[in-house]
C-alpha cells in the first residue's frame, strides 16, 4: 500500500463526507454471529473533534467526483477542487484494521455521483456486501441511498447495512429548485418510500420467521441544510414532521450550513453558521420525538420562528401559562415532562419516586432538576413556592438573568476581545 | 460509634451486614483495609469474611430487591470508591428496616446516592468502552492500557468479549496494575510486570509493522473531519476530558 497515495485519498475523501452530520451508530440489533468481528447496538462515540461532534463512524465518500452541480456542496462538479477515489478493497481495509483498534463503531459510506445512480450505489453495496460476507463484519454500516437507483439495488443494501439514508438536503421543493436545480426531489422520496415498505414488511417477515434476515435494522435517516436557504423554523420543522410520520424516519438531522462556496445565491463566505438556531431545532425535534409536544405547539403560523435565547420548551411554557404552576407530588407524568427544567429521566425518577412519599426541593434538586428553570412552575411538598403573579416576559427575564446560553455565552467573549 | 474493618469483597461487604445485624449495631463505619491493633481507644471490631453468612444476607437482599437492584448494588461496590462503603451499608440497611421495594425511593439519601455512584461508573465503563485504542502486537495480541477513575475493568469483560471474538486481546489498567486478557476462547485477569527491563524493550519492539501505519492515517482522519468554522472547545473538553489524552493516538 502507498502511504502518502492513501493518506491523500483518505484526507479529501473524510474532509468531503464531514458535511453530512449524521453520526449515530445506535439502534440496530446485530449479533456478533460464530466468532466474527464487532457488533452493532447501543452506539458508542470513540472520539470527540475539536468543533465538539463525535465520531463514532469511519465516515468517508467513495469518491467526491460528481455529475451534479448543487451550490450548497464542496463537491459539486464546477467546484476546482482535488477529486479521488477509493477502491473497494481500500474501504474494507481502512474500516476492518480501524474497528479491530477500536477507533470506530463502523462504516459510514456515502459518495458523490459519478456515471449514474446505479452504478454508484452499486460500489456502495459492494463494499457492505465483501465486509459482511467475506470478513465476517458485525459492525454498524451506514449507506447513502443514492437518489434514483433501482429497487433491486436497494433491498439489497438493505440486507447488509444497518441504516440508510438520503438527504433532503433542503426543506423545501422550492429550496431545492433553487440551488440544486438538477436535483429532484421526487427522486429522493421515491428510495425513501419503498425503503419504508420494505422495512415494515421484513419486520413483520422476522416476527414470524426469526430465522430471516435482517433488513435495514437501524432504519432511515434524513438531513437538512439550515440557512441556506430562507425557509423559517415553522417550515423546517413541519417538513420533519412529515417525514416523521409518514416515512417512520429514525431521524431528521439539522446541518447548519458551513459556507465554503461563493455563489449568488448562497450566504457570503464570511456568515457565521447558524449554530444557536440548529442547536434549538434539535431541541425542537427532542420535544416532538420523546416529550410528547405536537409540532404546532411549538411553532405555527403565527409562531414562525423558534425562539433563540430561550429553548423551545421555556417559550411553550411562557405562552402556556394558564397550565402551570404543577402540584410535582400529583401531577400526570405526560404534564411534568413538560415543565421547564425537567428532563425524561427526571420526570421517571419524580413519578416514581412520589410513591414513597412527598418530595420537596432538595429532592428534587438531588434527582436532577434545573430548579432556577423549573420553580416558576411547579410546586412541591415545601412552603416555599414562588407566590408571585409573574408575567411571562418577567419569568424569561429572570431566568436569563441567571443563566446564559452556552452558545450566546461564547459570542461575547468573542466580542469582548475588540 | 464502631468501625468494622473488612477485606474490600462483596462478600466481606454482606458479612459486615451480617454482623451488625447480629450484634444490634446501631452507628457504623465500615473501612477497608488491614486489621491493626494501633486503634487503643476506638471500638474497632473486624470482619472475617464467611460465605455462609454472606449467603444468608444475600438471600434476604433477594428477597426485597429485584435481580437488577442487586446488580447495582454489586457494581456500586465493584468501583471501589472512596468512603462509600458507608453508603452502600445505609442502603442494605434501609433495604431490610422497609416492608415493600425500596429501589426507586429516590427522596431517600441512601437509595440517591447509590444511583449516582451507579451512574458514574457506568458512565466511566461506557467512556472506556470509547477511549480503549488497541496496537497491534507482532504475536497478533492487541494490547490496549488504560487508567480509568474508577475500578471500571471488571464491567468491560462482557462488552470487549462480544466485540472481538475473533482477536486476542489485552487491556491493562495501568493505575490498578492488573488486565484482561481473551484468548479466543475465555478471559482472566493478569498482572504484567513492567520493572522487568527485557520485557519492557519486548513490548515496545514488538508492534506490527503497520500499527504505525494505521495510527497515522487515524490520526489524518481525525484531522480532515474537523469543521475549524464551529470550533467549541468547550464541548471538546466536556467530552474527552483531558486525563484521557495520552492513551489516545488522535490526540497525543
Amino acid at each position: 500500500m502507498n502511504v502518502d497515495r492513501i493518506t491523500e485519498k483518505l484526507n479529501i475523501l473524510a474532509d468531503a463526507a464531514k458535511y453530512d452530520v449524521s453520526c449515530a451508530s445506535s439502534g440496530s440489533k446485530r449479533k456478533n454471529e460464530n466468532k466474527g468481528l464487532g457488533n452493532a447496538s447501543n452506539g458508542i462515540c470513540h472520539s470527540y473533534t475539536e468543533d465538539g461532534r463525535c465520531v463514532s463512524l469511519l465516515k468517508i465518500l467513495l469518491t467526491n467526483h460528481c455529475i451534479y452541480d448543487c451550490a450548497y456542496c464542496v463537491s459539486r462538479k464546477s467546484n476546482d477542487i482535488k477529486r479521488a477515489a477509493f477502491t473497494v478493497q481500500e474501504v474494507v481495509d481502512l474500516t476492518i484494521n480501524f474497528y479491530r483498534r477500536n477507533y470506530i463503531e463502523g462504516l459510514f459510506l456515502s459518495s458523490g455521483i459519478f456515471k449514474n445512480a446505479d452504478y454508484t450505489m452499486e460500489r456502495l453495496v459492494l463494499v457492505a456486501k465483501k465486509l459482511r460476507t467475506e470478513h465476517n463484519f458485525n459492525g454498524y454500516i451506514h449507506l447513502k441511498s443514492i437518489p434514483g437507483a433501482s429497487d433491486e439495488l436497494m433491498r439489497e443494501a438493505g440486507l447488509y447495512a444497518d441504516r440508510l439514508s438520503v438527504n433532503l438536503e433542503m426543506p423545501t421543493e422550492e429550496g431545492l429548485k433553487l440551488l440544486a436545480p438538477d436535483k429532484n426531489r421526487q427522486d429522493m422520496i421515491q428510495p425513501m418510500g419503498f425503503l419504508k415498505n420494505e422495512i415494515i414488511q421484513r419486520t413483520e417477515e422476522k416476527k414470524i420467521f426469526k430465522k430471516a434476515p435482517m433488513f435495514a435494522p437501524a432504519g432511515q435517516s434524513t438531513q437538512m441544510i439550515i440557512g441556506a436557504t430562507p425557509e423559517n423554523d415553522n417550515q423546517i420543522l413541519q417538513s420533519a414532521n412529515y417525514f416523521y410520520k409518514n416515512f417512520r424516519l429514525r431521524r431528521v438531522y439539522y446541518s447548519g450550513y458551513v459556507p465554503v462556496l461563493t455563489d449568488s445565491r448562497l450566504p457570503a463566505l464570511n456568515t457565521a453558521v447558524p449554530m444557536v438556531r440548529e442547536n434549538r431545532l434539535y431541541q425542537a425535534d427532542w420535544l416532538m420525538r420523546f416529550y410528547g409536544f405536537t409540532v404546532n405547539e411549538i411553532v405555527n403560523q403565527n409562531q414562525p420562528h423558534l425562539d433563540l435565547d430561550i429553548d423551545p420548551k421555556l417559550s411553550w411554557a411562557i405562552r402556556n401559562l394558564h397550565i402551570f404552576p404543577l402540584d410535582i407530588n400529583k401531577a400526570d407524568l405526560q404534564l411534568i415532562l413538560r415543565v421547564p427544567g425537567i428532563g425524561l429521566q427526571s420526570a421517571q425518577k419524580i413519578v416514581s419516586a412520589r410513591m414513597f412519599g412527598k418530595l420537596g426541593w432538595d429532592q428534587l434538586k438531588k434527582i436532577g432538576v434545573a430548579i432556577n428553570r423549573a420553580r416558576y412552575f411547579i410546586f412541591c411538598n415545601s412552603r416555599d413556592y414562588e407566590r408571585r403573579d409573574l408575567t411571562g416576559t418577567k419569568i424569561k427575564q429572570f431566568i436569563l438573568a441567571e443563566s446564559t446560553s452556552k452558545y450566546l455565552k461564547n459570542s461575547t467573549t468573542q466580542l469582548s476581545i475588540f | 460509634m464502631t468501625t468494622l474493618i473488612y477485606d474490600g469483597t462483596f462478600e466481606g461487604l454482606l458479612t459486615a451486614v451480617f454482623e451488625i445485624y447480629e450484634h444490634k449495631l446501631q452507628h457504623v463505619r465500615l473501612k477497608k483495609g488491614e486489621w491493626n491493633t494501633t486503634a487503643l481507644f476506638e471500638n474497632v471490631m473486624q470482619v472475617v469474611t464467611d460465605e455462609g453468612r454472606a449467603v444468608r444476607v444475600l438471600k434476604g437482599l433477594h428477597k426485597k430487591l429485584s435481580a437488577a437492584g442487586i446488580q447495582r448494588l454489586y457494581i456500586a461496590h465493584t468501583g471501589d470508591m472512596e468512603g462509600e462503603e458507608n453508603t452502600l451499608i445505609g442502603y442494605i440497611r434501609y433495604v431490610f428496616d422497609s416492608s415493600q421495594n425500596i429501589e426507586e425511593d429516590y427522596g431517600n439519601r441512601y437509595v440517591m446516592r447509590v444511583s449516582e455512584i451507579v451512574r458514574s461508573l457506568r458512565r466511566e465503563k461506557h467512556r472506556m468502552e470509547a477511549f480503549v485504542r488497541f496496537q497491534k502486537l507482532k504475536d497478533g495480541v492487541f494490547y490496549s492500557a488504560i487508567e480509568p477513575d474508577f475500578n471500571v475493568l471488571p464491567l468491560l469483560v462482557r462488552h470487549f468479549k462480544n466485540r472481538y471474538a475473533d482477536q486476542k486481546w489485552i487491556i491493562y489498567d495501568i493505575r490498578r496494575q492488573y488486565g484482561i486478557y481473551y484468548d479466543l476462547h475465555d478471559t482472566q485477569f493478569i498482572s504484567i510486570d513492567f520493572n522487568d527491563n527485557n520485557q519492557a524493550v519486548n513490548t515496545i519492539a514488538s508492534y506490527t509493522e503497520d500499527e504505525g501505519l494505521y495510527q497515522h492515517l487515524w490520526k489524518n482522519y481525525f484531522h480532515s473531519v474537523n469543521i475549524p468554522s464551529r470550533k467549541n472547545t468547550k464541548l471538546h473538553l466536556r467530552h474527552i476530558p483531558r486525563r484521557y489524552w495520552k492513551h489516545l493516538p488522535e490526540k497525543f
